[in-house]
């Protein structure tokens, strides 16, 4: 089966405390290319190997976390569908549309909070820009990689793994409206019934966002973006070392998603991921079940334990 | 210049240079005492109550930090520099870890995180 309807995630709008650091963190040490500001004083990013106009947006604010998420999808049709499927359901309050050209280079955004309290939009068109790495135009007789990277520069915003308390509802949005399967969850109880984390894909991807179940509505545990190897992801640790940035956790691997992953921080607090690998996700793929008794390997393969910051520190 | 910075709840005490922030500090002399999160402002988990002393801050979160705490002086450890010797008691959201590492007897199960995870700063 192709992929269709949901494609990916297409952006993550983030609130720093004070953009020049911000703007220093994202740019020179995440290493993602800063592509335009607006007159609101947003800073808009995209990584390396995304063909779309950003897939980052920073806005100063007096409160870290994250704004909003968007999903690109397939075509205006498939966007006009979702919306009428979303407002259908029933699980979404403040549904609204966003006029195109409110993002720089991007069409209307479909716009509704979910039942963990965070706001997603769908969009269908975002202007393209192109990865720079044609030599006779773009896309033609590329190379691997551009020149001109800085820092981590992974290859394109990933996923994100946010915290809220109605996972059923949002898990049943995602899954039952919105076409994304189930790769894996967290159950917890006598029976293994109540679930407390889901790992949703759209797509080939082993996630393209998740949800942990804590009492807090809308709260952000961290944006993730791609590396091609483990190489990379120590790579990552070095220049993290490097810049001083504050480390969370890592290089280490997580079990559920199979990822190489290091945890840091942006210098809001906000929470960023580099990660490699996982596996491929088919829509048939059988859900992985892990037990809450095996919690700690499964987020931290190696250490075979949760921290305290995992389930405390979040935006 | 550096201060005595003191922790109420534990007694434990350490150096701090005015250049450092209070969170910053022990992490240098890797010491424990004050849960450290972020780092940076944004999480919460370092909120201390300032109960003596002088510092200067930087812009904390309004996510974990009100208006009416951070004039009485519940400030974010990872946000403050000492400008005299400080006394602080942690209030953050692992401040119960606190005590549970000084005993050792350090036990995260779900459930407990839950009860720990309660934001009080989300009344």
């Amino acid at each position: 089966m192709a992929v269709t309807g949901v494609l990916r995630p297409g952006h993550v709008a983030l609130r720093v405390l004070e953009l020049e650091p911000a703007v220093k963190h994202y740019r020179d040490v995440l290493g993602l290319e800063e592509v335009t500001r607006d007159d609101k004083g947003r800073v808009f990013f995209k990584a390396w190997d995304e063909h779309d106009h950003h897939s980052v947006v920073l806005r100063e604010a007096d409160e870290a976390g994250m704004d909003y998420m968007g999903w690109k999808v397939d075509s205006p049709a498939t966007l006009k569908k979702l919306a009428g499927d979303v407002e259908q359901s029933g699980l979404c309050t403040d549904l609204s549309w966003i006029p195109a050209g409110e993002h720089p280079a991007t069409g209307e955004r479909f716009r509704f909070t979910i039942p963990t309290g965070h706001v997603m939009e769908l969009f269908a068109e975002k202007g393209i820009v192109g990865n720079n790495c044609g030599t006779d135009g773009e896309n033609t007789n590329p190379n691997p990689w551009p020149d001109g990277m800085k820092g981590i520069a992974p290859s394109r915003f990933d996923h994100c793994l946010l915290y809220g308390d109605d996972l059923d509802g949002t898990v049943k949005l995602f899954t039952e409206v919105l076409g994304f399967g189930l790769a894996e969850q967290v159950m917890a109880g006598e029976d293994k019934s109540f679930m407390i984390g889901a790992f949703l894909s759209c797509s080939n991807k082993a996630h393209d966002v998740a949800f942990i179940r804590q009492p807090v509505k809308g709260k952000f545990h961290h944006a993730s973006f791609e590396l091609r190897s483990w190489e990379q992801v120590l790579r990552a640790g070095d220049i993290l070392s490097r810049t001083k940035t504050s480390i969370d956790i890592g290089p280490t691997r997580h079990g559920i998603t199979r990822g190489e992953t290091i945890y840091f921080f942006d210098p809001s607090g906000n929470r960023n991921e580099v990660f490699s690998g996982g596996y491929i996700y088919y829509p048939d793929k059988p859900t992985i079940t892990w037990w809450d008794v095996e919690l700690g390997p499964a987020i931290f393969y190696h250490d075979r334990k949760l921290n305290e910051a995992f389930l405390s520190v979040f935006t | 210049m550096h201060f005595v910075v003191t922790i109420d709840n534990t007694g434990e005490t350490f150096r701090c240079s005015d250049e450092s922030n209070v969170l910053q500090g022990m992490e240098q002399l890797q010491r424990k005492g004050i849960p450290v999160g972020c780092r940076n402002g944004g999480c919460g988990v370092c909120k201390v109550q300032v109960t003596e002393g002088l510092y200067t801050k930087r812009k904390m979160s309004r996510g974990v930090i009100s208006v009416d705490e951070e004039a009485s002086g519940c400030v974010l450890a990872c946000k403050i520099y000492p400008q005299s010797n400080l006394r602080v008691e942690v209030v953050g959201k692992m401040a119960r870890a606190v005590l549970a590492q000084k005993s050792m007897s350090f036990d995260f199960g779900f459930a407990t995180a839950t009860v720990i995870n309660q934001p009080d700063e989300e009344k």
